[in-house]
């Protein structure tokens, strides 16, 4: 019952959109994160928050808030088991990513991950598009036309990306480090610290505030985009905002039918936890580091 | 005539007898008991006195009851004395006598404890005036006095630190006192020695005399004191005797011998009043700071470490400076003796991570990222770092700032009076 009372269509029809209102029909949807990459996105959600949770600590260990949210959580042993099991979360999630990227390349010989619009590598576009995007922002032009991943959609991704490999790679020798100590001198562990440690700031403050800003905080956006969740865009929406790949695909993808009610309700409930959570962090670091000063 | 010489000395040795058998020093008894009936006004006995002060119903002009606890002097230790021995200007006074009392003088018959006495802080508050400051009385008590190894007594070890707390622990007297310690006595109540003390029943725990003194008790700040910092490894010595050898040993004993009065010495680490258990964690972790007072860039760096995260933390779980340093004897690197002497370190970091090598320990617990000599990679990355945090934020920064400013901006268009 509740389902049928919360569902997207019921709200976008309660919402005075214009689009909503001239549309009568209701819109076609189209696929954007297949169901294994919302999947790997929901854990990197839970992994991500679960050692940026059990990791602040550690960094801002002389602040006041430190000690007690250790406590709170269990302490010493469980945010030490906690931060080694959500990072062994995330070096899954890590290879299940790369594992299918390198399908598409081996198995189906689809460079197009290389190279491309649909390539997450960073192209001349990416550029022309950030310019004509901050000109838009003060008034000096139309927005640009968007392809299928924009420039700062990359730009989380790679920021992603490496802070995975950096931080999991340093965290990894920090892990075992009388193992790496046989083939690196022990000061490769002063530095894996600074560098895990400064990174992980880098990506936690980073993901709370630019990519929740970037992907739901903003007004057009504002409170959320559901896509992660559902996966799903109405097509008006996917010709609004990526114009480009509409364009070039001439409008057509397969209806990927509406959005399911449950996975809406979940990525909602999640998807608010998870910015809750993350915007506390954020104003705990910021209180860390304006204290310190 | 020989009958009446009989019994003249019958009568001296009868009153010998009852000299002797008085347990209190001959020299005050034999006083009063020599001189036989004479034509002086006899000296009064405990009787005589008791005659008044045995009724509670008599007081002094100012109201206050002139009873003497009878039965609590006669079981004190000076139970078989007369009062006169005391009130020494009773002796020959007319009864009733006069209201105001000579004060009584203790050093008539404990001249050596009255002499220690005098040398103590509290002699020299009482001498500068101050009204709290403890007497004789204020720890022996007056009428009801018993011996040291008596547990009734106020003195019994037991019971000196409940004793002492009657000032130490009271907030009017450490007011009015201008006691600079403040209430030593709660925590040493529930320190270790308190409690050995308390809870134990242990009599070979320390009680506040061990350490302070029974009657010189001296401040901290006079050279001669038991707890004078430099004398201090020897005061806790006496019981701790391995502890103080290994002490002596290490380069703080060495400063201290030297006339440092900045090196630490037991109670700097220990606290003198709220002594832990060394295997408490909670004080283990104290310590750190404490090292921190003096080592401060050792500290800081010890803090970028994970090791002084995780005890910043209050996690004990990791190692501490003592782990690596030692605690008692402490020896600088160049000791070839010292655990982190270069040829020791292979085994200092193996106590807690197992097969540590050669290469392992060239980790630096103490590098510092801002020293570019001592940690040149460690500087560049942490150089490199700042940059690239700085970059990506204040590009975003903007970058989200402006887009905020239009998407507002758009949304006050699309929405009809704007108030969204």
């Amino acid at each position: 019952m509740s389902e049928t009372l919360i569902a997207p269509e019921a709200e976008a029809a309660a919402e005075p959109v214009p689009a909503a209102v001239e549309t009568p029909r209701r819109a076609a949807h189209v696929l954007r994160f297949d169901r294994v990459d919302r999947t790997l996105h929901g854990f990197l959600m839970l992994s991500f928050l679960g050692l940026a949770f059990s990791g602040m600590p550690v960094l801002f260990s002389t602040t006041p808030w430190a000690g007690r949210v250790a406590r709170l959580l269990g302490g010493y042993t469980v945010i030490h088991r906690m931060h080694r099991v959500f990072a062994t979360i995330m070096i899954v999630v890590f290879i299940v990513h790369v594992g299918r990227l390198l399908r598409r390349v081996v198995a189906r010989k689809d460079y197009s991950v290389f190279w491309g619009p649909a390539s997450m590598v960073p192209q001349p576009k990416d550029l022309a598009d950030m310019v004509q995007h901050v000109r838009w922002f003060v008034g000096l032009g139309p927005r640009p036309a968007f392809d299928r991943y924009t420039y700062w959609e990359k730009f989380d991704y790679w920021a992603v990306f490496w802070g995975m490999a950096i931080i999991g790679g340093s965290g990894l020798l920090l892990w075992f480090p009388v193992a790496f100590a046989r083939v690196m001198p022990g000061w490769a562990f002063n530095i894996a610290l600074l560098v895990h440690g400064e990174e992980a700031l880098l990506a936690v403050g980073f993901i709370f505030t630019i990519h929740f800003f970037n992907s739901h905080l903003r007004p057009e956006k504002f409170p959320m985009d559901m896509v992660i969740f559902t996966g799903r865009v109405p097509e008006h929406e996917w010709r609004d905002e990526r114009p480009a790949e509409y364009a070039r695909l001439g409008g057509d993808a397969p209806d990927a039918g509406p959005p399911s009610g449950r996975a809406w309700i979940v990525g909602r409930v999640i998807g608010s936890a998870a910015v809750a959570a993350g915007l506390v962090l954020v104003a705990l670091i910021a209180f860390a580091l304006i204290t310190s000063l | 005539m020989r009958t009446r010489g009989i019994f003249v000395i019958l009568i001296l040795t009868w009153a010998l007898g009852l000299t002797l058998s008085a347990r209190a020093p001959q020299a005050a008894a034999a006083a009063p008991a020599a001189p036989a009936p004479a034509a002086q006004t006899p000296a009064p006995t405990t009787d005589d006195c008791l005659a008044c002060h045995d009724d509670a119903t008599l007081k002094r002009g100012n109201g206050t009851s002139i009873a003497v606890p009878k039965a609590a002097f006669a079981a004190s230790v000076h139970g078989a004395m007369n009062c006169v021995d005391c009130h020494a200007d009773l002796a020959k006074a007319e009864l009733p006598h006069a209201e105001k009392l000579a004060k009584v003088d203790c050093a008539s018959c404990h001249d050596e404890a009255v002499t220690l006495y005098k040398q103590s802080a509290h002699a020299a508050a009482r001498a500068g005036g101050s009204a709290e400051a403890a007497t004789c009385a204020s720890c022996h008590g007056m009428h009801d006095i018993k011996g040291a190894k008596d547990p009734q007594s106020r003195t019994y070890h037991l019971n000196v630190a409940a004793t002492c707390a009657s000032c130490h622990g009271n907030k009017d007297v450490i007011a009015k006192g201008h006691i600079a310690a403040g209430d030593v006595a709660t925590p040493f109540a529930d320190s270790i020695h308190g409690r050995a003390l308390s809870r134990s029943g242990l009599v070979v725990a320390p009680t506040c005399s061990d350490c302070h003194g029974p009657h010189d008790i001296r401040r901290k700040s006079d050279p001669a004191s038991r707890v004078a910092r430099a004398n201090v490894p020897a005061t806790c010595g006496k019981c701790h005797e391995g502890i103080a050898h290994q002490f002596g040993s290490g380069i703080h004993a060495a400063m201290l011998k030297n006339g440092n009065d900045g090196a630490p010495a037991c109670q700097t680490c220990h606290t003198a009043h709220a002594i832990q258990h060394a295997d408490n964690p909670e004080w283990q972790l104290t310590v750190v700071n404490q090292c921190g007072t003096c080592h401060i860039d050792k500290l800081k760096t010890y803090r970028d470490t994970f090791h002084g995260q995780i005890t910043s933390l209050g996690f004990r779980a990791v190692a501490a400076c003592a782990d690596c340093h030692g605690n008692h004897q402490i020896l600088p690197a160049s000791d070839p003796a010292s655990p982190i002497a270069k040829g020791n370190l292979v085994k200092t970091c193996s106590r807690c991570h197992a097969n540590a090598s050669a290469n392992f320990v060239k980790f630096d617990p103490h590098a510092d990222k801002h020293d570019s000599e001592r940690n040149a990679v460690l500087y560049y990355a942490a150089r490199g770092m700042q940059f690239l945090l700085w970059a990506v934020f204040i590009f975003f920064g903007i970058h989200t700032a402006l887009w905020l400013a239009r998407g507002l901006k758009d949304r006050r268009r699309l929405v009809p009076g704007g108030h969204r």
